[in-house]
């Protein structure tokens, strides 16, 4: 493994559909090892930011700078990063093969295959239930496995998008676990969500979007103790932000 | 009605006790079918991912093309086949006329469209699921058609059920290309329509439950496989 492929600084992002503006003059950077909350009302482009950052869409204009030589693109860079989606998608596959096949992508070797899935299932509590076709599990253990999938291969930032957003209480506290672990373990988290409460309890930093703009960005105890904006103010008092 | 009592005893007969002439067009008929659906399999499954997951100029045309090509009828294949494979023809060299190999070709040409049509709407449908998720973990070319293909395997096998249900109903093909030779190229669907056209029509209706027969079996047989296939139904 070489070094982290982090910081990543996105600059100036800017993001358009038809003309319309969803992203617009975006700048944020992500540091090894931290813990960032992207919050903001339904629509303001949080999905969109990570899939940018992911680089899952281009960018109309704007940059986004990794820390890697230009030889080491492409390919260590999509090795090095993972994203959760808000539905789990897995394969058609057992449990176990979903996460070998990640790990396979992100370009482990025969020998620390085996291992990686293996303590990957364990910290994610599916260890017994590794034959199982990945898609008769539970929504919960769907989600789970998924987290688990892309912490498999241990890599440098993970991106979610809403998680957690429609299960129940007992699943959420369990991927709440697993991604504090693999933060305490070095992986650098950007995850977005609308469950203020959930930002309370991970949010290490605070990026506040509205209108595809970043209004708001810091520690997360001064933001949630003393933020800026009104448009955070109001969102943060459970206000309508349009 | 005295003709659809017979055709049933004849056939339970046939069946019962074992007429090796009946077991050898029967035979006949599943090797060159099944040979044939096998490498429509091959080339079709491949040639409908990859059209499936990639995006260059004229395709829009081509998946119509595919589409339209499953409706290709049995006998212009057969004529076409014949062409290129009698004495006068391109490949006529190879002397195949009237062997069960130049039946296989004529059921591959026919099949292959099929496959392909049907495994390209399959294996977008899928791929548009996974797109996100594979794209993040940097999966494509090669690999992306191979994880879809795997991935999709339990309608790929409805798939291949509906190319061998083409292959091995059809007549208008094999007749030409093969020529309905007794001991060399009688199938089950040539067998039928000779001894209609004779008047046998109780030993042609008894081939022809025969072959609904095989039909029922095999589909039975692959919906047998039902506790894997069930779980692609879990999506």
């Amino acid at each position: 493994m070489s070094d982290s492929i982090l910081p990543l600084a996105a600059r100036n992002l800017r993001y358009e559909v038809n003309g319309t503006v969803l992203i617009d003059d975006l700048s944020i950077s992500v540091v090894p090892g931290s813990f960032t909350v992207v919050l903001g009302p339904n629509g303001a482009g949080k999905s969109l930011l990570l899939r940018l950052l992911h680089g899952l869409i281009v960018p109309t204009s704007g940059k986004i700078d990794w820390s890697v030589g230009a030889e080491l693109r492409g390919r260590t860079l999509r090795q090095r990063q993972a994203m959760v989606f808000q539905r789990p998608v897995l394969l058609r596959r057992s449990v176990e093969a979903n996460v070998r096949y990640a790990l396979k992508w992100q370009g482990a070797g025969p020998g620390e295959l085996k291992e990686a899935a293996e303590s990957a299932l364990h910290r994610a509590g599916l260890a017994d239930r590794r034959r199982v076709p990945a898609r008769l599990l539970s929504v919960g253990e769907q989600q789970r496995l998924v987290v688990a999938r892309a912490l498999a291969g241990k890599p440098d930032v993970l991106f979610l998008d809403e998680p957690t957003a429609s299960l129940d209480p007992a699943s959420v506290q369990q991927i709440e676990s697993l991604l504090i672990e693999a933060n305490a373990a070095g992986t650098a988290i950007v995850l977005v969500t609308h469950d203020i409460g959930q930002a309370r309890r991970l949010g290490h930093e605070i990026a506040f979007v509205h209108r595809g703009r970043l209004v708001e960005s810091g520690g997360a105890e001064s933001f949630f103790s003393d933020p800026q904006s009104d448009a955070a103010r109001a969102y943060l008092k459970g206000e309508i932000v349009v | 009605m005295g003709d659809i009592q017979a055709a049933f005893s004849l056939a339970a007969n046939l069946i019962l006790s074992g007429d090796a002439d009946l077991f050898e067009i029967v035979g006949l008929s599943l090797s060159v079918s099944v040979t044939a659906v096998a490498i429509a399999c091959a080339i079709g499954m491949t040639l409908g991912a990859v059209v499936a997951v990639t995006r260059f100029p004229g395709r829009g045309a081509i998946i119509v093309l595919l589409n339209a090509l499953m409706g290709l009828p049995p006998v212009v294949v057969g004529l076409a086949v014949y062409l290129m494979l009698s004495r006068a023809g391109p490949l006529g060299v190879l002397g195949l006329l009237y062997t069960p190999t130049a039946m296989i070709i004529a059921q591959t040409i026919l099949v292959t469209p099929v496959v392909a049509a049907l495994t390209r709407q399959v294996v977008e449908d899928l791929h548009r699921e996974y797109d996100e998720a594979l794209k993040s973990l940097g999966v494509r070319g090669l690999g992306l058609v191979r994880t879809l293909l795997w991935d999709a395997r339990y309608s790929l096998i409805t798939v291949a059920l509906a190319g061998f249900g083409r292959a091995v109903a059809e007549v208008g093909a094999v007749i030409i290309v093969g020529g309905n030779i007794d001991h060399l190229t009688r199938m089950m669907t040539t067998a039928i329509a000779l001894e209609t056209s004779k008047g046998n029509l109780a030993l042609a209706l008894g081939l022809g439950i025969v072959l609904v027969g095989i039909s029922l079996a095999v589909n039975g047989a692959v919906s047998g496989l039902g506790g894997v296939a069930g779980r692609s139904r879990n999506v």
